[in-house]
């Protein structure tokens, strides 16, 4: 890892000002993407800026009809909330399927959303959940955060503060991981809505990162039942391909993963 | 550069680092506790597995400034004097190691496992949960009858009837 200046401010208006009056800064959160990349000197950023001593990223709130998680809220406690597993079982599954325990117990919310890693679990819950992203300064529908590989709505500078999700009328979450690094090769979040709208993401397969399968979507409306995807596929130009899985294989992942979650409503499925 | 203070083992260490230091180079190359250990720079060998404020975590993927102020303990700090700690006992006892290298993680990650459970596992639990520690020699089968048996007596040790 290249030399680098730690800062732990303990508000966001500290976070943001050092962030503007530094030069190439980057925040840190629980570090589990982060720092591996720094040990691969694959960044260099000269300055580091903790985010989790301030209060306001930390925290859960479940209301009637929504989970709000701070950003600074690490995997293993969005998983053993006994709130959010009454709430959104899948989502409570999905946390507690990222990477392993050690990671759980480091690894943020607002990190993963951040960094948009393609195989990430959480941007496929919050785009399935129809999710309101929350930052220092404005809140960013799910639709209109997530902008392609590692890249989001999130300015230079800006800080995401939590993550609002929709409570579902019910939801499933199945992945395909790949056996080493335990990130998912395919997985897919199917969540039908109180208004009756159904939303399937797909994380870890496709090429542009997170993505809706809109034509999945239009099936599970008419019928949300495996059947209804009978003979459904995605086209692998769409999909990441590599050593692991070259991208017809992702592509009828992607098929099986979303059968999966809707036969597992309610709970998750993980290989 | 920055002065840090970790309580390790119940010591408290204080030491000028620079910001780049990783939690294990703090605790191998600055306190000179080279039972934890470095598999892989990926995070995922689990090798340097220890507790940091009673949660384990990999210490190589924490900067030590980042744990300044934090209570640390590696497997340097489970053993009582002479006595081995109930899960060393029995790694020991069930031969949970061939070459022993990824055994302080192991055993680090199977003592905060017994505690979140409350002893209560079964083999399925403990294979599951030690996902994020790899035994290059594949020998995991005493390793998790280990986990068992020291699980079994967390329960036993632990069983202590109401009033």
């Amino acid at each position: 890892m290249y030399a680098t200046t730690y800062h732990k401010p303990k508000t966001l208006s500290e976070a943001v000002s050092l962030y503007e009056n530094s030069e190439e800064p980057s925040y840190l959160s629980g570090g589990h993407t982060l720092i591996p990349t720094l040990k691969s000197r694959l960044a260099a950023p000269q300055h580091l800026i903790d985010v989790r001593a301030i209060p306001e990223l930390s925290g859960i709130e479940v209301t009637a009809d929504k989970v709000i998680i701070g950003s600074a809220t690490k995997h293993a406690v969005v998983a053993a909330s006994r709130e959010i597993k009454a709430a959104i079982p899948a989502l409570s599954g999905l946390a507690g399927s990222i990477g392993d325990v050690q990671v759980r117990h480091m690894g943020t919310i607002g990190g993963s959303t951040a960094n948009n890693d393609p195989a990430a679990d959480y941007p496929a819950a919050v785009l399935a959940l129809d999710a309101v992203v929350h930052t220092d300064r404005r809140a960013i529908p799910a639709g209109d955060y997530f902008q392609g590989l590692y890249t989001t709505a999130l300015e230079p500078g800006e800080i995401l503060a939590r993550v609002e999700f929709k409570i579902p009328e019910i939801a499933g979450y199945a992945k395909f991981r790949n056996p080493a690094s335990r990130y998912s090769m395919a997985a897919a979040f199917v969540a039908r809505h109180r208004d009756g709208h159904i939303r399937v993401a797909i994380t870890g397969a496709g090429n542009e990162g997170v993505f809706r399968w809109t034509e999945a979507e239009e099936r599970l409306t008419e019928n949300l039942s495996a059947e209804a995807l009978e003979g459904l596929t995605i086209d692998p130009s769409l999909m990441m391909g590599d050593m692991h899985a070259p991208a017809d294989y992702r592509a009828h992942l992607v098929a099986v993963m979303t059968r999966r979650a809707v036969q597992n409503l309610g709970g998750t499925h993980i290989l | 550069m920055s002065r840090v203070t970790i309580t390790v083992n119940s010591m408290p260490q204080t030491r000028d680092v620079e910001d780049r230091t990783l939690l294990v180079q703090f605790i191998r190359e600055h306190l000179g506790l080279t039972g934890t250990h470095v598999g892989c720079d990926t995070t995922q060998c689990g090798a340097c597995t220890i507790h940091l404020d009673g949660q384990a975590v990999k210490s190589c993927t924490v900067l030590a400034v980042a744990a300044d102020g934090s209570e640390v303990t590696t497997i340097e700090g489970l053993a009582d004097g002479g006595t081995l700690h109930p899960v060393q006992q029995a790694f020991h006892e069930h031969h949970g190691l061939q070459c022993g290298y990824c055994t302080p993680g192991m055993i680090m990650a199977s003592v905060d496992m017994i505690r979140r459970h409350d002893g209560m596992l079964d083999e399925h639990t403990v294979r599951h949960e030690l996902e994020g520690n790899l035994c290059r020699c594949t020998g995991y089968h005493n390793i998790v009858k280990a986990v068992l048996d020291a699980a079994e007596k967390h329960r036993a040790a632990h069983a202590v009837a109401p009033e």
